[in-house]
């Protein structure tokens, strides 16, 4: 496989239009450290983008910054953390789930696979942070869509769809992102030894408070029993944990953290951890640490469900009694991670019935590649649905020349 | 009025007896209005300057009428224009002279309020404070508010994304919408998204969502709904110049506070909210900002008193704090009555509505004064300072002579000026016909022509709402075709490994 190391968005022009003369489709890669996501693909070339790294503008009180997609993600957090400013959308390190090394990872590739974290009940996914981007198509042509300002509805708001279309859409080369204040600081009310269900009616009475919870969260006591700290240290094998997050200015957090566990005080009393502590377990919830690679899970395929948040509890619990897996819950109980044990098509058939009628969708985030070509990695959808998705990708990229075959199975992606 | 729209069709025109009676087969009874008096209402949108009798008005009240009336209008060729309160500020519910008006007012329920997942399901025409309303019972409202939420409809908001005073904190109509149910010109009928975070596949409902009629009709939402703060309060702050209230602004958000909402208006726009509600603004101000903050009262009197001290440390010449609810309300009533404040000084205005980078405030401010001595056109100033979103009213007469052509003028340059320091042409009120023709400031003919392949996805033959937001169009075909160049040599001169 021939790797293009791409020095500017001319190169990536240069490459699209060869791939296109030359019928030879593309893998657009970051750092690839989501390569393992995704349904394998029919391509034989990379187009690496690695040396597309530069930060182009950084303006802490326009809460934007501007980067160039092939930009290390960890260097991009460091530079705003220095302001006291984040991505709201706490994207997710998916090394720990992969086994891929840690610290990798691209501005382009968090962009691309979307995928938000715990946060996402409060601040949004990927998508509504997303606030400009220049890329270039698969008719080998560099457009600009969206804008550097955090309010603009000129033209179609294209930047929604380059979020989560996994490079199958255009080749990112710079993108504007909002960057928003890191709160003070943060309290985290810790439930423990309810069931799924009752856990979930515990986030769904929380959501529904006035004390703006930004992480609600359920790790019922297997989970418990596959993570190491802060995650193992903070329950037992034997006791669920049910987690609920404040976040602002110290006296509000602790203020609201206080009237939430009086609200809850019907699920039983609660703990409250603070600050780094609270930090490490959310972040641990964000990378699917019970699954880690590393860990007693490593060879059971993880799946990714997405679903009506207070259906989330039942699913979970049924879903996990008849496949003999395993389950946690973030989003309050919207965000189902799901390991099962191996077996022919990772389950999929049965579960994406029971998702199916929720309302949901599930992918299968980590499997074999044997696996992942077996089965559709991305939840097929409804035939019209389906087919308006694959126009709006030939709007873009008419012969299929990038990232071929990464969220379709079949002939015709 | 220097906008021009599509050629009519008179093939189309002249079958329009016959068109009429087919879609009355569609939606009987009063569904369908022919007569040039009963279509008077329609004629126009919140750009009232501009007024053109669509061919016919059909009120479907079903999704499957709706989807007859497309179908058979596709089938035929006849252009639609999805409508639905009509107070759009950039025309895009203007109707075409040979297409139907399709208006979505009789869409009116609300199908469903689920509060364990924080949703209500709606139909198109169901306006903006209404659901709010419905859910206000157990604490909750649906947070983009624009100004016009007692009459605009929860579908216009999605096509137009629209925004409010609030959305600098909770964000635009695209944060918070979570799927739809959408009417193809084709008459298929499909649903994106649901009750759940995300959507599968591709975020269809981001693009849907601000696609101004363009794609398709919207024919049910569902919203994602929040718990209201527990409280808020209001600080009203006078400069002696812009500048200082520009820093002000500035150096809040740079402290780490996103306010519920940040308000800028500038001397003219103050006198003339004071005189028409009586909200006792500051007079000798150049400046007032209005700036709220809300959540739980430890957090909201801690945040006012930190925003006081920057305030006076930007110099502020006054400054009072809502003390009630009261109060607060006192301190907006000026602010949302700002256009009809300024439609009483002024025989007619125009709100304009781009966007900039905050720090390039007093930059525009000072060249917005230039240009007012130039076109000989008073210019008040609201802004959504928060997020660096203007609405100069440009003030003008359009009884007398050549001033709304230089009303349009004044105000198409304060766009470029607002493309030309880094921002966009339109905030929230989107391009329609107002801005269309001024797209190319902002994109290379490359940028619209991906955008209108995109289209192409929806709407092959480019039958909705044609005329509106591209200055140019193209048939899909041609926009498709691929131009392939170079030759045999694959991927040249690019290093590799
Ligand atoms: C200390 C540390 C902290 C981290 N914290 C986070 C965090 O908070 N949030 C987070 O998200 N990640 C974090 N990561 C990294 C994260 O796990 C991923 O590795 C990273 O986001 C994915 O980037 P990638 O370039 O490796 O993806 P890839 O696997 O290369 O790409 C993912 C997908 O996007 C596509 N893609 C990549 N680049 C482009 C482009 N330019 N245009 C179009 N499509 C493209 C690819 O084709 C692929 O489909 C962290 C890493 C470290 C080391
Ligand atoms: C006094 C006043 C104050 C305003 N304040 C604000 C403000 O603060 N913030 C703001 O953002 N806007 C504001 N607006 C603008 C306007 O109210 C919004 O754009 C609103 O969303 C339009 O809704 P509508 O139902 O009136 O849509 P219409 O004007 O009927 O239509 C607007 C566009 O949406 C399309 N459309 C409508 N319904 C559908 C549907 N069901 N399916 C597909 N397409 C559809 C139409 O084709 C048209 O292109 C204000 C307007 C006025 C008159």
């Amino acid at each position: 496989m021939e790797t293009l190391k791409v020095r500017d968005a001319k190169d990536v022009e240069d490459a699209v239009r060869a791939a296109i003369a030359g019928e030879q489709p593309l893998e657009i890669v970051g750092h690839g450290s989501k390569r393992l996501i995704g349904q394998p693909m029919a391509t034989n070339a990379l187009l690496d983008l690695s040396a597309l790294n530069a930060v182009t503008a950084y303006e802490p009180n326009e809460l934007i910054i501007t980067v160039q997609a092939g930009a290390p993600l960890a260097d991009v957090l460091s530079l705003i953390d220095s302001k006291n400013q984040q991505f709201a959308f706490e994207p997710i390190d998916t090394s720990l789930l992969l086994g891929t090394p840690a610290g990798r990872g691209s501005i382009g590739g968090m962009i691309g696979a979307g995928f938000a974290g715990p946060r996402r009940i409060k601040a949004g996914g990927a998508r509504d942070h997303l606030l400009g981007a220049h890329a270039v198509s698969g008719f080998g042509e560099s457009f600009k869509a969206g804008g550097r300002v955090v309010k603009n509805v000129t033209g179609y708001d294209v930047c929604k769809l380059l979020a989560g279309s996994w490079g199958t859409l255009a080749v990112m080369t710079e993108v504007t992102l909002k960057v928003m204040p890191r709160p003070e600081s943060e309290r985290t009310l810790v439930l423990r030894g309810l069931d799924d269900v009752a856990a979930n009616r515990a986030m769904t009475a929380a959501l529904g408070s006035p004390f703006d919870v930004s992480g609600a969260a359920h790790l019922p006591g297997s989970a418990l029993r596959t993570t190491q700290a802060p995650l193992g240290e903070l329950g037992a094998p034997d006791q669920s944990l049910t987690l609920l997050r404040l976040e602002g200015i110290t006296a509000s957090a602790a203020h609201r953290a206080g009237s939430l566990r009086a609200a809850l005080s019907s699920y039983g009393p609660a703990d409250v951890i603070e600050d780094a502590e609270s930090a490490a377990a959310w972040a641990a919830i964000r990378d699917v640490a019970p699954y880690a690679a590393s860990g007693p899970r490593a060879l059971w395929p993880v799946w990714r469900i997405v679903c009506p948040p207070a259906s989330g509890g039942a699913f979970g619990q049924a879903l996990a009694r008849e496949s003999q897996g395993e389950v946690f819950y973030d989003w309050a109980g919207g965000l189902i991670w799901a390991a099962l044990p191996p077996s022919k098509d990772a389950n999929a058939r049965a579960l994406r019935q029971r998702v199916d009628a929720i309302g949901g969708h599930a992918a299968l985030i980590r499997a074999s590649e044997e696996l992942r070509r077996a089965v559709d990695v991305f939840h097929p959808q409804e035939r019209g649905l389906a087919a308006l998705g694959q126009r709006v990708k030939h709007s873009f990229d008419p012969r299929d020349i990038l990232n071929r075959g990464r969220m379709a199975r079949g002939p015709a992606s | 009025m220097t906008i021009l729209m599509p050629e009519p069709d008179q093939a189309v025109l002249a079958r329009r007896g016959e068109i009429v009676a087919a879609l009355r087969k569609i939606v009987p009874g009063e569904g369908v209005i022919d007569s040039a008096a009963e279509m008077v209402p329609y004629e126009s949108d919140g750009l009232m300057a501009y007024r053109q009798p669509p061919m016919v008005v059909v009120l479907p009240d079903t999704t499957a009428q709706v989807a007859k009336v497309l179908r058979y209008c596709h089938d035929n060729g006849i252009k639609v224009v999805p409508r639905g309160s009509g107070t759009s500020l950039s025309g895009g519910a203007l109707p075409l002279a040979d297409g139907v008006l399709l208006g979505l007012g009789k869409f009116k329920r609300i199908r469903e309020i689920d509060f364990d997942n924080r949703a209500v399901v709606v139909e198109p025409g169901v306006t903006n404070l209404a659901i709010s309303q419905a859910v206000d019972h157990a604490g909750f409202y649906y947070a983009p508010d624009p100004s016009s939420q007692i009459a605009c409809s929860i579908g216009g908001n999605i096509a137009e994304n629209s925004g409010g005073v609030h959305c600098l904190k909770y964000g635009m109509t695209t944060n918070n919408v979570l799927g739809c149910e959408i009417v193809l010109i084709t008459g298929e009928i499909i649903r994106v998204g649901g009750k759940s975070a995300e959507t599968s596949g591709y975020d269809l409902m981001g693009i849907i969502t601000g696609s101004e009629g363009l794609l398709g009709v919207i024919t049910e939402v569902t919203v994602r709904i929040l718990q209201k703060p527990e409280t808020a309060r209001a600080l009203m702050v006078g400069f002696a110049d812009v500048e200082a209230a520009g820093k002000c602004v500035a150096d809040v958000i740079s402290a780490g506070i996103i306010p519920g909402g940040m308000e800028m208006m500038d001397k003219p726009a103050i006198h003339a909210a004071e005189a028409f509600v009586h909200a006792n603004y500051p007079l000798d101000v150049e400046a007032l900002l209005i700036i709220e903050l809300d959540g739980p009262s430890v957090e909201v009197d801690e945040l006012i008193q930190r925003v006081e001290a920057i305030a006076r440390g930007c110099g502020s010449t006054t400054c009072q704090i809502s003390t009630s609810e009261k109060e607060r309300l006192l301190f907006w009533s000026g602010r949302k009555a700002a256009f009809p404040a300024v439609g009483r000084i002024s025989p007619d205005y125009l709100c304009m509505d781009g966007t900039i980078p905050r720090a390039q405030l007093p930059l525009v401010l000072r060249r917005m004064k230039e240009m007012s001595a130039k076109y000989g056109l008073g210019v008040a100033n609201v802004f959504h300072a928060g997020d660096g979103n203007l609405h100069p009213l440009i003030l003008y007469d359009a009884n007398k002579p050549g001033e709304m052509d230089a009303a349009e003028a004044f105000g198409a340059d304060i766009l470029r000026l607002c493309v030309e320091v880094g921002g966009v042409l339109t905030g929230e009120h989107g391009v329609g016909i107002e801005k269309r023709d001024l797209m190319p400031e902002m994109f290379s003919d490359i940028d619209l022509n991906q955008q209108q392949r995109l289209k192409c996805a929806f709407d092959a033959n480019g039958l909705l709402n044609p005329g509106k937001v591209f200055p140019t169009l193209h048939n899909c075909a041609e926009l498709g075709r691929m131009h392939v160049h170079g030759g045999k040599l694959a991927f040249p001169d690019i290093p590799r490994f």
